[in-house]
């Protein structure tokens, strides 16, 4: 990311509502022509924040800037930027060229040059032309996603909001559609602003990923490094199913470290995560750097793979996945070892 | 099963609609025919007479037509005007106040629409409340404020507020709230969110509310005789005299003939372009 102005930095922005406060004084900030993906879980305060940005609230405290202007007191009328709602918020009384002409006609653009503009977004969109004279109650739930997409588009703002949007569509359409907004995205060259509870929605899309929980920002990186180095355990167990271990001076309980690993840890206090697929069954009496001994629990096939749910020695569970062909023959109650070496693993520094 | 689920249908509903029938065609069939007997003859069995008609024409009621129809329009037009942003209150603002202004406008409904006409009279007349204590206080009085076309107007707007009031707000309530902060976020000014998403999609409540203040106020006797003394006769004035005084029921049959026609013909064109399904919330 180069260092010219950001286009849009959020300073100690705050948010409460009565007592409760929804936002923490937090900062961001955005690269122009970047893809944001802001996850957290539910009541994390992603919506209120999306909602200040465009000005549908008004920040308790703290400043919005889109490059060098402060639009925090900026009704969201005048703002430009623009959002795509979770429920798409199509206006059913109008046809989907009038829905995309919308904010054209609202700038008083002519009739000609508007239809001509929605015809290039509908192509833009991969909707055929003829769904210009169609009514929104005739789409499904796909083509209305494109719809809106197209109306926020017709407005062309600086910076393009999404509020869940995906999350009413079935699975294999929203995979589609996914991958469809990146490429949008990359095609149209604007900032985007993604808001999505699944990780996994977010690092298919985008550059950087800001990981929200209880109103703060967590960690905000690029995808593979809040997957390999998560700042706290709550980052870690949003990646997904990982082995969390506390550590204290070097000694994890239910971990045998080798020598190496524990100089490599080097007396650490805090907590160390093994992801599932970095462990290996050991034989015989082979050692890795981290050695795991336990009994088999339960086990899953999940398609090329085979997720072990091991009980340790000490009474830790532990979650392993391996490939197929990897696989322990055996089932529930074999006793087993598993290992892996200290750089597939990560340590956090919170307890 | 839908064929079965239709028949069915049908077949729950023959009672009620043959009483509809009874009770509604059978009278203005009725009307309709007395509307072409001969005058002063009383003979339902009789070559048909269209000279009441004529009547309607030559004697110059349709005057009184026009000012029915006028009044009611412009006292339509002023309950959308003064109901639209109560109703906006009550679908989107007041929240539990709601149910104490809904109250409020339903229990002016108990009191006979005369008993609260007669207070406005005693109100605005001369020697009434209101020019009576102006007097008192700054020693002059005035004629009184009765007995003029505004003051029938303000009767129709007083009477048939709520039948303007519950639909709007109905209709309001059926405009999401997503649309409308789309359209704002989409760079729509007040006013625009109102012509644009706001009016159309509360089309059908604005449709009913206006239609029935409409058509009842085209009817509407009593604020006119009451507020309006003999400012100006309304139809359904004339078709009570000519039953009653005149003894023309040919006359009189064939005046409420042309009011139905009218009135009836906009409702029915009216309420065909409403979306009644979408207003009792079965979709959308
Ligand atoms: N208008 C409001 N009044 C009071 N509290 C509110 C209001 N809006 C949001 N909140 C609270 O703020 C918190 C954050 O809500 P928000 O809608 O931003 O969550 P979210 O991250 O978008 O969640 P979800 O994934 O469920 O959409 C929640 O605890 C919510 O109850
Ligand atoms: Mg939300």
């Amino acid at each position: 990311m180069s260092d010219t102005t950001p286009i849009l930095r959020i300073n100690a922005l705050t948010k409460t509502f009565n007592e409760f406060t929804a936002l923490h004084a937090i900062d961001l900030k955005v690269h122009d022509g970047e893809f944001l993906a802001i996850v957290g879980p539910s009541g994390s305060g992603k919506t209120t924040l999306i909602r200040l940005l465009v000005g549908m609230d008004e920040p308790s405290d703290g400043s919005i800037w889109l490059r060098d202007q402060r639009i925090d007191e900026m009704p969201a009328n005048k703002r430009p930027t623009c959002m795509v709602f979770q429920s798409l918020a199509l206006f059913p009384h109008m046809t989907v060229g009038q829905n995309i002409e919308f904010p054209l006609k609202l700038r008083k653009v002519a009739p000609e040059d508007r239809k001509a503009r929605a015809l290039e977004l509908l192509d833009l969109l991969r909707l055929p032309q003829d769904y210009y004279s169609k009514r929104i109650d005739q789409c499904s739930g796909g083509e209305r996603q494109r719809v809106a997409l197209a109306r926020a588009l017709a407005f062309d703002p600086e910076i393009l909001f999404f509020d869940e949007p995906l999350s009413a569509l079935d699975y294999r359409l929203r995979k589609a559609l996914e991958k469809e907004l990146k490429d949008l995205h990359a095609r149209t060259g604007k900032t985007f602003i993604y808001i999505t509870h699944s990780l996994e929605e977010a690092m298919v899309m985008s550059d950087r990923i800001a990981i929200m929980r209880a109103g703060r920002f967590e960690q905000i990186a690029p995808a593979e490094e809040i997957y390999a180095r998560p700042v706290s355990r709550f980052v870690a167990e949003f990646m997904g199913e990982v082995n969390l271990f506390p550590i204290r001076a070097g000694q994890a309980e239910g971990v045998t470290l080798s020598p190496a690993a524990a100089s490599a840890f080097g007396g650490a206090t805090g907590t160390l995560m093994v992801r599932p697929e970095s462990l290996q069954f050991l034989e015989g009496e082979e050692h890795a750097e981290l050695t795991f001994a336990g009994r088999i629990e339960a086990e899953y096939m999940l398609g090329s793979r085979v997720q072990y749910t091991v009980t340790l020695e000490g009474g830790q569970t532990l979650i392993a996945e391996v490939l197929r062909e990897n696989a322990m023959p055996g089932g529930p109650g074999t006793p087993v070892r598993l290992g892996c070496a200290a750089a597939a693993c990560h340590l956090i520094a919170e307890a | 099963m839908q064929r079965r689920d239709r028949q069915l249908g049908l077949l729950y509903a023959a009672p009620l609609t043959l009483f509809l029938v009874l009770s509604f065609l059978a009278p203005i069939l009725l009307v309709a025919g007395f509307s072409t007997m001969p005058a002063k003859v009383f003979d339902l069995a009789h070559m048909p007479d269209f000279s009441a008609y004529g009547e309607f024409l030559r004697q110059g009621y349709w005057k009184s037509v026009a000012w029915s129809l006028g009044m009611a329009l412009v006292a339509t037009l002023i309950l959308f005007v003064i109901c639209w942003p109560l109703a906006y209150g009550m679908a989107k603002v007041f929240k539990r106040f709601t149910l104490v202004l809904t109250i409020g406008v339903v229990m002016t409904l108990f009191v006979s629409e005369n008993i609260r006409l007669f207070g406005w009279v005693l109100t605005l007349m001369k020697g009434g409340l209101i020019e009576g204590y102006m007097r008192h206080w700054f020693g002059t009085g005035f004629d009184g404020l009765l007995y003029n076309v505004p003051s029938i107007v303000f009767g129709l707007v007083y009477v048939y507020l709520p039948f303007m009031l519950f639909p709007l707000a109905q209709g309001i309530a059926m405009v999401p709230d997503d649309a409308r902060q789309a359209a704002y976020d989409l760079g729509a000014t007040r006013w625009q969110i109102l012509r644009e998403i706001e009016l159309p999609l509360a089309a059908p409540g604005i449709l009913v509310g206006s239609l029935l203040c409409f058509v009842l106020s085209a009817g509407a006797i009593a604020e006119s005789k009451l507020l309006g003394g003999q400012a100006v006769i309304v139809i359904a004035d004339e078709v009570e005299t000519a039953f009653t005084y005149g003894q023309n029921w040919p006359l009189g049959a064939a005046l409420a003939m042309v009011l139905i026609a009218i009135v009836g013909g906009l409702a029915i064109w009216g309420i065909g372009r409403a979306d009644l399904d979408r207003m009792i919330g079965r979709k959308g």
